[in-house]
């Protein structure tokens, strides 16, 4: 109550009456309070540079992705399929910073079922895990950086950051490696809008129609394949002509 | 110095509503009718279909679903959590086990919109029990009461609920009368659904023919997402679902969905005797020197000032945790004490017992499309409900209804893979791929009830505070012995029936305890502000008003003693009219206890 109390303090006057504007919040009395062509629209990834990846940490989340999501004949890897760009993008917005969250002390570790209490942000969290794995590449016997090591040898460092027998210097390895799985599957299943799933390609994979509106013809019609290809938010290819 | 000596005062009204989700919409417009002029003060933001959920941008499973943009923001304030009393309880610094709402329209903006009555037996629940296995077959330390209602005075209730949001179904008792197609188990109503079912995609028709030939009576969830197009009694007009699989945490783009915005708002906002306050937090509940008389509310506004809105009469429907933070720092009623098992305010808190199966098969015979989903288009069965079958030879009380309700093929969340899969690399990438369209993972499962025990409660945490300094609510919660007995058992009755159904691996994933605060169990939240009989052991009595001070009265699920095997919207919505006729028809006239302890 402190901050309250010094606040009225401060105002310091007795029993004002004044009439029913209060401050920016809103009073809705009358009418339903509805602006045309107003909607409250999704920010997209941009295209262009890292916004939050140094060029090398860039370089190692395409890398990461990859194993996490690897390239098959059919489908993109994690690279390719955009999942770095979104994550990148993700850091460098709300995600990021952890706006909305809970982030007053005391910070103290608890129990698994209390939930994750790290006084860390993900932004904070991926800088320091991306160079402890990089230090533990290079200080392992032939060591080299994290996208210079062959696949088979990613995926075994990999495999031991998920079962906690590879640790990084004053890192969680299991929290990073859990983080990250976490993250790339977001970014390969999300629309294609916030920079991952590129051409829809995920959703073409498995037979999800996106962003699809209206199925009433289909309910009852049952076991059958639905034919029609999948669209994101922002469309799809072919639904707005090319321009330059 | 006395709060109300420096808030800057607003002109007084009849009454105000705190929190502007389904009760507060039902509240305000009933007491609207009744000529009252009523202002609401609501946290979040307005929200309404055209701008917030327009249906170019509503579908965005990682804006809404994982970053939860239309819920409460942690940030804003939250709760701290541990299982047992012995324990530090540590802040939810992200969603995960519940997710509260935020903003008008509440948890009815983005809930599945499942609408289930409750069985007459769960109003009257230790006497039922006790009658028919004795006081000793009850778990040791529960804390289960009778409602101090019962259901065929909630039943006119229910029906303008359902009427009020149009609510698709078959009936399966018509004035006794047992329906064909319907839920046998269903307490009498007195009229049918306003709509027909939806109709049932391929999942649930197989399920239900698979539950049918295991001997049991399936039929279509009652949905709040509606089959027809349809004019509620204000008329008010809702469009059918279109089945595009975004319901629970999206705001419904189509008008399809119950909600107060597309069932109550645009009534009620046109209404002079009315007005609402967005983004207007309530601090605190104001009483007189006799501490038995509220004189209204303060509330902070986006900017930081504080406010007084003097009123006759307050109605407290925030959700369920907020109700019970309010009464505790407003200084009404007894503060709960677990060790010396005295006070009212924050004593049975409860949420649900619920578990899933997943199940796999030969995806060169079935197709599921589990895109083609709303939030409570499934079929169900009810034989394993509340008291629907004989406990006496499992050792357990409670149940829950069970059923392949579709509500989504949503990817980040739905991409279910065979056990032993690896959850990443090439092999994770092809089970995903060759078992999205043929594997099942019900949206709502085993729905258990979750009973009140004397070790789960709500109190002030010690140490952590919101933005306004305030201390947050601490919530101290495990699962006993009695829910895990009960998941189990209903668990493996729901996996038979995937079996049945042809499946060549069925995954049972049971409810273990610890109760984990990180994982999604419905928001279901339930108790510290019951009601009852005895002042000694609820907060408000039969008609939702508080035994300390009549001019409060206190809605939604903070009133249920225990939660029973269901959803609890239409049970809450029920009890905001019934409590809302007592009102009107009573305690206008003659302000005061409506019940004398």
């Amino acid at each position: 109550m402190t901050d309250l109390r010094r606040r009225k303090l401060l105002v310091g006057t007795a029993l004002v009456v004044v009439g029913e504007t209060v401050g920016r919040a809103g009073v809705i009395s009358g009418r339903l309070p509805w602006t045309a062509n107003t909607s409250d629209s999704p920010t997209p990834a941009e295209p262009g540079p890292w916004r939050f990846f140094t060029a090398e940490e860039g370089a190692m989340a395409e890398a990461l992705a990859d194993r996490i999501v690897p390239p098959d004949p059919q489908t993109p890897g994690g690279k390719l399929a955009g999942c770095a760009v979104f994550l990148d993008r993700q850091l460098a917005g709300a995600y990021g910073r952890r706006e909305g969250l809970y982030v007053s002390g005391p910070f103290e570790p608890g129990t698994k079922q209390q939930g994750p209490q790290s006084a860390m942000s993900p932004t904070q969290f991926y800088r320091q895990a991306f160079a402890a794995l990089e230090r533990y590449c290079r200080s392992l016997q032939d060591g080299k950086p994290w996208v210079d090591m062959p696949p088979e040898r990613q995926d075994v460092i990999l495999s031991g950051l998920e079962g906690g027998t590879v640790e990084l210097e004053g890192i969680d390895g299991k929290m990073f490696f859990e983080t990250l799985l976490k993250d790339v599957k977001q970014g390969f299943f999300a629309d294609p809008l916030y920079g991952g799933n590129r051409d829809m390609c995920a959703w073409k994979m498995i037979g999800f129609p996106g962003a699809h509106y209206d199925y009433r013809e289909w309910v009852s019609r049952h076991n059958e394949r639905y034919p029609h290809p999948p669209v994101s938010i922002a469309g799809r290819p072919g639904w707005t002509p090319k321009t330059g | 110095m006395r709060e109300v000596a420096v808030a800057r005062k607003l002109p007084a009204k009849d009454a105000v509503i705190i929190g502007l989700g389904w009760t507060g919409s039902i509240l305000a417009n009933e007491l609207t009718d009744a000529g009252l002029d009523v202002a609401a003060i609501e946290r979040g933001p307005w929200r309404n279909t055209a701008t917030n959920f327009a249906p170019n941008t509503a579908q965005d499973e990682l804006r809404y679903r994982i970053r939860h943009e239309l819920f409460l923001r942690p940030a804003q304030t939250t709760f701290t959590f541990r299982n047992k009393m012995d324990q530090t309880a540590l802040p939810i610094r992200d969603w995960g086990a519940f997710m509260p709402p935020n903003g008008v329209g509440g948890g009815g903006v983005h809930w599945n919109a499942e609408t289930w009555r409750f069985l007459p037996s769960d109003f009257v629940l230790r006497t039922h029990l006790t009658q028919r296995y004795g006081a000793r077959f009850l778990p040791p330390d529960t804390t289960i009461q009778d409602w101090g209602v019962t259901y065929e005075e909630l039943e006119p209730h229910y029906d303008r609920f359902e009427y009020l949001c149009g609510t698709s179904g078959t009936a399966g008792n018509l004035d006794g009368k047992i329906q064909a197609g319907g839920n046998p188990f269903e307490g009498p109503r007195s009229r049918p659904y306003p709509t027909p079912a939806q109709p049932q995609p391929f999942s649930p028709t197989l399920f239900a023919k698979a539950a049918r030939e295991l001997g049991y009576q399936p039929f279509p969830q009652p949905s709040g997402n509606l089959s027809q197009a349809y004019t509620n009694p204000l008329g008010v007009r809702m469009g059918p679902c279109t089945y595009c699989g975004y319901c629970e945490w999206f705001g419904c783009a189509n008008y399809s969905k119950a909600s107060p915005q597309t069932t109550i708002l645009p009534v009620l906002v046109r209404k002079p005797n009315f007005l609402a306050r967005d983004l207007c937090e309530v601090t605190r509940i104001n009483t007189d020197a006799s501490g038995h008389r509220a004189t209204g509310v303060t509330f902070v506004d986006s900017s930081g000032e504080e406010w007084e809105q003097p009123a006759e009469l307050v109605i407290l429907s925030a959700y369920t945790i907020f109700n019970v933070q309010l009464l505790l720092l407003s200084g009404i009623g007894a503060p709960y004490e677990p060790a010396a098992n005295r006070g009212v305010i924050g004593r049975n808190f409860t949420h649900q017992t619920i578990s899933d199966v997943e199940s796999f098969f030969d995806r060169s015979k079935f197709i599921f499309n589990p895109f083609i989903a709303s939030g409570a288009i499934g079929m169900c069965i009810d034989e394993f409900n509340g008291d629907n079958f004989d406990h006496g030879p499992h050792g357990f009380v409670g149940g829950g209804y069970m059923g392949q309700v579709q509500t989504n093929g949503r990817p980040i969340e739905t991409t279910p893979v065979p056990p032993g899969t690896p959850r990443w690399g090439a092999k994770w990438k092809t089970a995903v791929r060759d078992n999205y369209l043929s594997a099942l993972k019900p949206g709502t499962g085993v729905h258990g009830s979750m009973y009140s025990y004397r070790d789960v409660y709500l109190d002030l945490d010690p140490t952590y505070r919101d933005r306004f300094a305030r201390p947050l609510v601490r919530i101290t919660m495990d699962f006993h012995a009695n829910e895990l007995k009960q998941n189990a058992f209903l668990t493996d009755r729901f996996a038979e029936i995937f079996r049945a159904m042809g499946a060549e691996q069925v995954v049972k994933q049971y409810r273990k305890a610890p109760y984990d605060i990180t994982q999604y169990q419905t928001t279901h939240l339930c108790g510290g502000a019951v009601m009852g009989t005895d002042p000694k052991t609820s907060a408000v009595n039969r008609y939702l008003q508080s035994w300390d001070v009549p001019n409060l009265f206190v809605m939604g699920a903070s009133g249920f003693p225990q939660n029973a095997g269901y959803n609890p919207t239409g049970t809450l919505a029920a009890l905001a009219y019934w409590s809302a006729q007592a009102i009107r028809t009573r305690y206008l006239a003659n302000p005061g206890p409506l019940v004398h302890a």
